[in-house]
This record gives structure tokens, C-alpha cells and sequence, in this order.
């Protein structure tokens, strides 16, 4: 029981809390965010200024009926919710946010801020993105009811379908890289160019990072891309039959996927923790950026217009593809050129 | 330390788990699950060995094959759609037409 | 010692998950068995010093292959084993060619055990040097090139071939009877008002 260890496992509970408590900014930032763009003032009575409004959210959810249809499969029912939530919550341990820490002199040796360092770790979070596709899946099928199976299936078909990009996209910083790490590609992001350009990965791979975001709003099912949660078309998809607990399981899931998404974006192009005295206040830095991307997908959300399910397919093969494929191919002969 | 044996003996018990599965399922979805048990025994084996030879061809090999599995699961699961579309079963004791 | 224990949990997931997905009747229920036992299987290489291949199954087996089962199971929505005897008799107990089957399973699978507990206690991994990802890249792109040339073309022909397996013959006349029916049922509820009489079905 060294004191590392047991620094180690506080940085675990401290990290499952602290993205439990991100969902519920979210939800507020959603909100009033989405109110401002709509020129309205969103909430504001509980709480100063609302802030205590996700605290209601939360207490309204816990409070409400669980319901399961009779025809449901009960099993796959009440398995579903929880594959979303564990994946969501699983790809996140292995996301470096901040440099190695000895906790102003309390540790011995330097803490790094991960939960898991392994040296695959793009490989595992795009791994657990697989996996939760399975949750909605699930979702789908064991509602046992129609509006649910069509949402649930088209929902993992989108999913599927942009993790290919995704994965074109990583591979294409993986070739600059040079290391399946994330910690290593962070570190290999810092000094600046010309004293005052960020090496950051953005600048060398611009094409790279509008596909990755891309893709992770489309693998978070969130707008443009939530056709299949549309409330016009397909009542809510594949979280139709779900209520309570369940469907809060299911909430958590979306947000906190966006958060894994935005971070992982941050460590590969953004230059995660990196930044003026990222020493010592490179969490802080980390944070910023990751705000910045997710007051991003607030934004896309509520500014465009959603597209349709056959659209939103024949993007995602036809041309984020190709894009991500020409990028990494490019990518490539680059690296050669230069050898970087 | 976990001896080879012990892998070895595990990947034999998951192959015949495998085969039996093939020969006593009457569900084509459920023939071609056993065959993939089949296969991925065959590359535990394969990963056991390499790491026993201390080379990395054992991993290699386990690439080829899952890329193999993978492009046979399509067109099986291809095949199982055409057939179900032609007999409404699964059930591959329906599809005798060709016994003489 | 926990090297030991993680093994023996693995291979227990491993182990019964296989058995219950050939004794399960529900299909799905058998899918999401088997993605359990390649978690394990996944757990078991990592143990064994390979963490590239433990996170390619995860991503190729477990959430691409599996998925496409999941799906094809759910979209053909096919009744158990239909006819009334299978219905009574769990599959593992009937007599005839199963039993026979599954009695030649067991043969196998002592054989194995057999063979195997006689070759001796020679397994001791060695202390070497672990094939690390970018040795595993290197070998495959010169010393596997080729056959690394020949999956691409082998995905590429299974990806068309599913398709055409799988597509809706355009010109099946069967479907065209139901296919009118439809467009009259469509056309009235278009936007010129219900259909004059004489048209509807």
C-alpha cells in the first residue's frame, strides 16, 4: 500500500466523479446554450442563475415510474443501459489529462494523470467505442417494439459506418505520431514553431481533425447525425420504452461519450495538456480545450438542421471515406518526404 | 507462470467445444457461431506458441486468420439471408432438394 | 499468482460462455455469449504478452463480426427451432447423428487432454524479448507483404459478394403483386384526396 497506490486509486474514484458531474454541466451548458442561441433565457429559477438545475434533472429522473413492456425481453432490457453506460465511462480511463504530477511534493515518485497507461491505448479507445454499440443495439431489440428496433438498428449502422473514418482518421495521426500511446503523443506536441505557432497536430493534419470530429459526432449520435433519435421521425429511437433510471443510464452514456470524444480530439490534435507552465497547471489547459470542443457540439447541435437517415449513410461512406482515406495517403507520403 | 500446456489443453477444450456445436446445432446462425469458437481456439494456440518461440509470427498469423473469419462471417451470414428469404427456416434439415 | 488466478477466470469465461453458446436455443442470447467468451479470450492474450491482438479482437471480433451476426439475427427474426421436437428435447440430449456428434466432440476432446498431459511439464515460456506492435508491422509488410496484398483483395471480394448474396432480386415477380397493392394503398392517401372508387382495392 504505497503511497502511489493509493494516490492511483483516488485518481480512479476522482475521475468516475468528476465525469458524472461533467454530464451534469452538460445538461445545464446544453441548455443555456441552446436557450442563447435562441435568443431566450433557458433555465434560471432553481439556483442562481439555474445552475442547480441538473441537481432537479436528476432527482426528477430518480423519482419517476420504471417502466419495462410486458413483451420486452427483461434480461436484454435491463442489460442495455448498462453496456452504454460501463463503455462510456471504460473508454475514458485510458485518456491521459494532465503530465505527470507529484502532488506538490506529497509523492515520491510522479503520479501520471491516467487511469491505465497502457501502450495501445488509441487501439482500446476505439475498441470500447465498438462495444457500445452494442448497448443501443440491445436497446433496440429488447424494447420489442418498432419504432425502437429502427431506431436501434439504424442508430449502430451509423455507428459502424463512421467508425471506419474515425479510424482513418487516427491512423493518420498515428503515422506523425509514431507511438499507439496517448501520452506519447502529447508530449511529442509541445515546443512551438517560430516561438509563437503550438506544435499541435491540427496545424500538420487540419483535413485529419475535421474528419475525427466529424465522426465523433456521428458515433455520439448527436445532431447533425441523431436522425435515429429524431423525435419527429422515430418518436426517440431506440430509448423509446426506457424511463427512470434507464433512460438516465442511456443520457449519461451520450454525454459522456461526447466528453471521451472531445478529450481524446484535445490529446491528438489540440496538444492536450500542453501549454504555458504545462507542468503544473496542464489539467487546466486540458480543460479549457476540451470545453472549447464541447461548447462546439452544443453549437452544431443547435444550429443545424438535422440530416436524413439515407443522407447521413451516403456522407459517411461517400465522402468522409474517401476524404479520410486521401488524407491518410497524403499523410504518408508527407511523412516520407520530410521524414518527420 | 502459466505452462504452455495450460493454454494448449484450454484451446483443445474450446475446438471441441467448437465441433460439437457444428455437428449438434439444427440453427445455420448457431453452425456458423461454433465455427467461429473453432477459430478463435486456433488462434489462441497460435499467440500461446508464438509467445513460446518468442516470435512474432504467432501474431501475425492470428491477423491473417480473424481477417479470413471475418470475411467469411459476411458471406455465410450472406448465404443464411438468401436461404431464409427462399424457406422461411433456418433449420438446415429443410434445404434437402439436392438429396437424392 | 495473480497471473494464475487471471488465467483461470478467463479461461472459466471462456470455457462456460462456449458451452451455453451451443446449448442456447435463443440466438441472440447465444451472440452476446460468444462476445463474452471472446472478451475472455481477449483477457487470456494480453496475458500472454500480446496486447495488439488482444484490442484487434475486441475491435474486429467482438464489435465488427459479432455485430454483423447481431444484426442479421435480429433483421431475419427467425422462430426457434420450429418443429415441436426440438422444442421439447434440449439439442444436447437427442439421440441419433447428435448424440453421435457430440460423443465424437468428447472423444476429440479427451484425446487432446490426453495427448497433452503426456507431453510432459516442457511449456515454460521464456523470459524473452515480447514482439512489440511496430515489430509486428514491420514483419508484415516485408516479410508478409504478400499475403497481406491478398487479404485486401479478399475483403474486397467478400464485401461484393455479401452483397450480392444478400441483395433482393429486382426482377423477382413474386414481389410485384404486393408491390402494386401497395402503390394504390399509397396513391390514396395522396394530395389530390382519397381515390375515386373504381381504383381502390
Amino acid at each position: 500500500m504505497t503511497p502511489l497506490l493509493i494516490a492511483q486509486i483516488v485518481l480512479t474514484l476522482f475521475v468516475f466523479v468528476m465525469l458524472l458531474n461533467s454530464a451534469a454541466i452538460m445538461v445545464y451548458v446544453e441548455r443555456k446554450v441552446a436557450a442563447l442561441l435562441q435568443q431566450r433565457l433557458g433555465p434560471y429559477l432553481v439556483g442562481p442563475k439555474g445552475l442547480l438545475q441538473p441537481l432537479a434533472d436528476v432527482i426528477k429522473l430518480m423519482f419517476k415510474e420504471e417502466l419495462r413492456p410486458r413483451a420486452a425481453d427483461p434480461l436484454l432490457f435491463a442489460l442495455a443501459p448498462m453496456i452504454s453506460a460501463t463503455a462510456a465511462f471504460a473508454a475514458f480511463a485510458v485518456v491521459p489529462f494532465g503530465g505527470e504530477t507529484t502532488l506538490l511534493g506529497l509523492l515520491r515518485e510522479p503520479l501520471r494523470l491516467q487511469v491505465a497507461d497502457v501502450n495501445v491505448a488509441i487501439l482500446v479507445i476505439f475498441a470500447i467505442a465498438s462495444m457500445g454499440v452494442y448497448g443501443i443495439v440491445l436497446a433496440g431489440w429488447s424494447s420489442n417494439s418498432k419504432y425502437s428496433l429502427l431506431g436501434g438498428l439504424r442508430s449502430s449502422a451509423q455507428m459502424i459506418s463512421y467508425e471506419l473514418s474515425y479510424g482513418m482518421a487516427l491512423a493518420a495521426v498515428l503515422l506523425i505520431g509514431n507511438s499507439l500511446s496517448l501520452t506519447d503523443i502529447v508530449h511529442r506536441q509541445a515546443g512551438t514553431w517560430f516561438g509563437f505557432i503550438p506544435r499541435w497536430f491540427i496545424f500538420l493534419q487540419p483535413f485529419g481533425f475535421v474528419v475525427f470530429l466529424t465522426a465523433g459526432i456521428a458515433e455520439t449520435n448527436r445532431a447533425p447525425f441523431d436522425f435515429p433519435e429524431a423525435e419527429q421521425e422515430l418518436v426517440a429511437g431506440y430509448h423509446t420504452e426506457y424511463s427512470s433510471m434507464s433512460f438516465a443510464m442511456f443520457f449519461l452514456a451520450e454525454y459522456i461519450n461526447m466528453v471521451t470524444v472531445s478529450a481524446v480530439a484535445t490529446d491528438l490534435f489540440l496538444g492536450g495538456w500542453q501549454g504555458p507552465f504545462a507542468e503544473t497547471i496542464g489539467w487546466v489547459w486540458f480543460l479549457v480545450k476540451v470545453a472549447a470542443l464541447l461548447f462546439f457540439y452544443v453549437w452544431m447541435r443547435w444550429t443545424l438542421p438535422r440530416y436524413r437517415y439515407d443522407q447521413l449513410m451516403a456522407f459517411g461512406w461517400k465522402v468522409l471515406l474517401p476524404v479520410s482515406v486521401v488524407n491518410l495517403l497524403v499523410t504518408a507520403a508527407g511523412v516520407l518526404y520530410f521524414g518527420l | 507462470m502459466i505452462p504452455l500446456n495450460y493454454y494448449l489443453i484450454l484451446s483443445a477444450v474450446l475446438f471441441s467445444i467448437g465441433t460439437a456445436g457444428v455437428f449438434v446445432r439444427r440453427n445455420l446462425i448457431t453452425i456458423l457461431l461454433s465455427i467461429e469458437i473453432m477459430l478463435n481456439a486456433v488462434n489462441l494456440t497460435f499467440v500461446a506458441f508464438g509467445r513460446a518461440l518468442g516470435s512474432a509470427d504467432g501474431q501475425i498469423i492470428v491477423f491473417f486468420v480473424m481477417t479470413v473469419a471475418a470475411a467469411e462471417a459476411a458471406v455465410g451470414l450472406a448465404i443464411v439471408i438468401g436461404l431464409f428469404r427462399h424457406r422461411e427456416s433456418l433449420n438446415p434439415a429443410t434445404f434437402t432438394s439436392l438429396k437424392w | 499468482m495473480t497471473e494464475a488466478v487471471a488465467f483461470y477466470a478467463f479461461a472459466a469465461v471462456a470455457v462456460v460462455a462456449s458451452l451455453l453458446v451451443i446449448a442456447q436455443r435463443n440466438p441472440v442470447y447465444s451472440v452476446l455469449l460468444l462476445i463474452a467468451s471472446f472478451g475472455a479470450l481477449s483477457g487470456l492474450y494480453v496475458l500472454l504478452e500480446a496486447p495488439f491482438v488482444a484490442v484487434i479482437q475486441i475491435i474486429v471480433y467482438a464489435g465488427a463480426i459479432m455485430v454483423l451476426f447481431l444484426f442479421v439475427v435480429m433483421l431475419l427474426n427467425a422462430p426457434h427451432e420450429d418443429t415441436e421436437y426440438d422444442e421439447r428435447v434440449h439439442p444436447l440430449l437427442r439421440p441419433g447423428p447428435m448424440r453421435f456428434g457430440a460423443s465424437l466432440a468428447l472423444l476429440l476432446a479427451g484425446e487432446l487432454w490426453w495427448a497433452l498431459g503426456r507431453a510432459g511439464d516442457s511449456g515454460r515460456f521464456p523470459a524473452g524479448a515480447v514482439a512489440s506492435v511496430g515489430a509486428i508491422g514491420r514483419s508484415l509488410f516485408t516479410d508478409y507483404a504478400f499475403a497481406f496484398e491478398v487479404t485486401s483483395i479478399l475483403i474486397l471480394v467478400a464485401m461484393v459478394g455479401a452483397v450480392v448474396l444478400a441483395r433482393r432480386d429486382p426482377f423477382d415477380r413474386s414481389v410485384v403483386p404486393q408491390l402494386e397493392e401497395e402503390a394504390q394503398v399509397a396513391s390514396s392517401f395522396g394530395a389530390g384526396g382519397p381515390a375515386p372508387p373504381e381504383n381502390r382495392p
